[in-house]
């Protein structure tokens, strides 16, 4: 199969530079053309009024049913708050060598840990989560490597610790 | 590891299996599901797995009779059990019934990794011990330590001598000599490589955000935090934290970090759960750490549990010879990134640098050897892109009180310490030559 493009579909407002930002980087990583726009969902669909939060494999499960294609790599990118059953909340997910994926700007932020807002760690710490589910698409799992963008960050100090890029190893099994 | 840890996953919910089994696979984990508990048993007949994580609640047989009869035919395996928030007395009989731990619904995802972690810490402890017997250490991940000179061969032979071991290791050395990569080679050497390198800029934070950056908050600890915040001796767990500027710190702070050292425990800013963590501590500091403590600044007692190995990175002028790797090392790395073809550097300026006194150590060629790749012709580095012409520029110097310091540091250097003949180039007397050295704290390189 030959892959065509990425494309990064957000859902609410975000800052068109931020945007613009990601998908250069998200181009560097992966060496495809990015396309970025704006998608429309009825977001009401997926709240969970119990929780306050968004239903993540629901989410997931539109991204790849609506605005997925065959030969691209679709994730949508959305400033809510997301989580799955099992879990308290979710950075994002995605299908492992799938076509979709969705990632959340939501918990990255300083301010909602209390403490002063930096713009550029945030933009930092979205490019790495953009591009880490991205890499689960293309079939790429967590990496042992501290500073791989692929290793796993529960926590969003965690994302600080690491790279926004794939490290040698995981740029390898791209092909 | 040599072989991927295995986790069979029982629960009668889709949702949830679904949810676990994608979250393991990616963590690179052999994983299978079971929708409950009589398909677990039959499946533990014929396959072993290493952990069998199970719901407690499943219609039929559930988790705690499946718990039973799964360690009546394999005493040592790991079970955990997962529980819905009110049913924490079930949860606390599965323990003494023999499970491993429990989780309660919906969990953190950091407290699942961790959770899977510890049990699969338990189950390659033995293995992983073997394997470092045998292994014949060699320094790995050091490409950024460059050189060939004697001074930088001892450093990188301290760093292997001390990587395998725990013991704490304080780094010495003057600015922009090194310091954190020597931490990152000891950690990138050590059995802790595939857990984080957590560094932490003590310097840089005030005495209230170094407590909670250290040691995280819960959320609504303070006014804005709305989400748990995890600190660096929580991340750095199972890996090494770098602790720089550790002169820095205040005495409250220092207490503090003594206790976490002698328990590897503490609790986040506002919380009461007590959160452990195993961590290795690398310091590093440009001040006499020792002189602090003589002098009461600095506690005795903890700076005995940070200085278990020190190792002093040279300043630069003492390794003289490693300066054309350093350039040629700059040169391709800004190249690089500036995605420029290599250049090179004509013999005269390489000289020139040869000769400089390099007050701000490698940082100051590194940001020379920049900043000529940005004002050059693009072919070769001159004398003329390099701002060594009078020598008095200086890149590091902000305060006059730098300037000062950095340059009678030059002339002292360039006249072999001779107070007498440095005092009349600099045109003062030796008297105040000899006040300004003290008052600077100036010491002549052995
Ligand atoms: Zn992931
Ligand atoms: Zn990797």
């Amino acid at each position: 199969m030959n892959l065509e493009y990425i494309n990064l579909i957000s859902f609410g407002y975000f800052e068109k530079g931020l945007l613009e930002l990601v998908a250069n980087d998200v181009k560097k990583e992966f060496l495809l053309p990015v396309i970025y726009r704006e998608g429309h969902l009825d977001l009401s669909e997926f709240y969970d009024p119990g929780r306050r939060q968004y239903d993540g494999n629901k989410l997931l499960k539109t991204i790849d049913s609506k605005f997925a294609f065959d030969n691209d790599k679709t994730l949508g990118l959305f400033n809510v708050d997301l989580y799955i059953p099992i879990l308290t909340y979710i950075f994002g997910q995605a299908y492992l060598n799938g076509r979709a994926g969705i990632v959340s700007i939501s918990r990255l932020s300083n301010e909602r840990y209390g403490i002063k807002a930096d713009d550029k760690q945030l933009v930092d710490r979205f490019r790495k989560e953009v591009i880490h589910e991205l890499g689960h698409t293309f079939g790429l799992i967590h990496c042992k490597n501290s500073t791989c963008v692929m290793r796993s960050s529960t926590y969003v100090e965690d994302i600080d610790q690491k790279n926004h890029q794939l490290c040698e190893k995981c740029r390898g099994q791209l092909g | 590891m040599s072989k991927k840890i295995s986790i069979l996953i029982v629960d009668d919910e889709e949702s949830v299996r679904s949810s676990l089994y994608n979250w393991f696979i990616e963590d690179d984990y052999r994983v299978d599901c079971a929708e409950d508990a009589k398909k677990a048993l039959s499946i533990l007949e014929s396959d072993s797995f290493d952990i069998v994580l199970a719901d407690i609640k499943m219609p039929g047989m559930d988790g705690l009779e499946m718990l039973k009869r799964i360690k009546s035919f394999r005493k040592d395996a790991i079970v955990i059990v997962m529980t819905a928030f009110a049913t924490v007395d079930t949860a606390v009989q599965a323990l003494k019934d023999g499970a491993f731990d429990y989780i309660t619904k919906p969990f953190d995802p950091d407290d699942l990794s961790h959770l899977i972690r510890n049990a699969s810490k338990q189950i390659t402890l033995i293995e992983e011990n073997e394997v470092l017997k045998e292994k014949v250490i060699s320094l790995e991940n050091v490409e950024n330590l460059i050189g060939n000179s004697e001074a930088i061969r001892k450093v990188l032979k301290e760093i292997e001598s001390v990587a395998q071991s725990n013991a704490s290791v304080i780094i010495t050395g003057e600015s922009g000599t090194g310091k954190e990569l020597v931490a990152r080679a000891i950690h990138a050497n050590s059995p802790r490589r595939f857990f984080p390198l957590v560094s932490v800029h003590c310097g840089a934070l005030t005495e209230s955000l170094l407590e909670s950056e250290l040691f995280g908050h819960e959320k609504g600890a303070f006014t804005g935090a709305v989400y748990n915040r995890k600190g660096r001796f929580e991340m750095a767990d199972s890996g090494t934290i770098f602790l720089d500027e550790i002169a820095t710190i205040s005495s409250k702070m220092q207490v503090e970090l003594l206790r976490v050292l002698e328990s590897k425990s503490f609790v986040r800013v506002g919380g009461n759960k007590e959160i452990t963590s195993d961590f290795r501590v690398i310091c590093a500091t440009n001040r006499d750490l020792k002189g602090m403590v003589e002098k009461g600044i600095f506690r005795e007692d903890l700076f005995y549990r940070l200085n278990v190995v020190n190792i002093n990175v040279p300043p630069l002028r003492e390794r003289i010879e490693d300066i054309p790797l350093l350039v040629d090392y700059f040169i391709k790395k800004y190249c690089t990134t500036m995605n420029r073809s290599l250049i090179t550097i004509d013999s005269g300026a390489l000289k020139r640098l040869e000769e400089f006194t390099f007050p701000g150590n490698i940082r100051e060629l590194e940001n020379m050897i920049e900043r000529a790749i940005v004002v050059g012709n693009g072919k070769k580095i001159t004398l003329k892109d390099l701002p060594l012409g009078k020598e008095i520029v200086n890149t590091t110097a902000e305060s006059l009180d730098d300037l000062e310091k950095n340059h009678i540091f030059q002339i002292l250097t360039k006249y072999n310490w001779n107070i007498t003949v440095a005092a009349k180039a600099l045109k003062i007397d030796r008297v105040t030559l000899y006040n300004k050295i003290k008052k600077y704290g100036l010491t002549e390189p052995k």
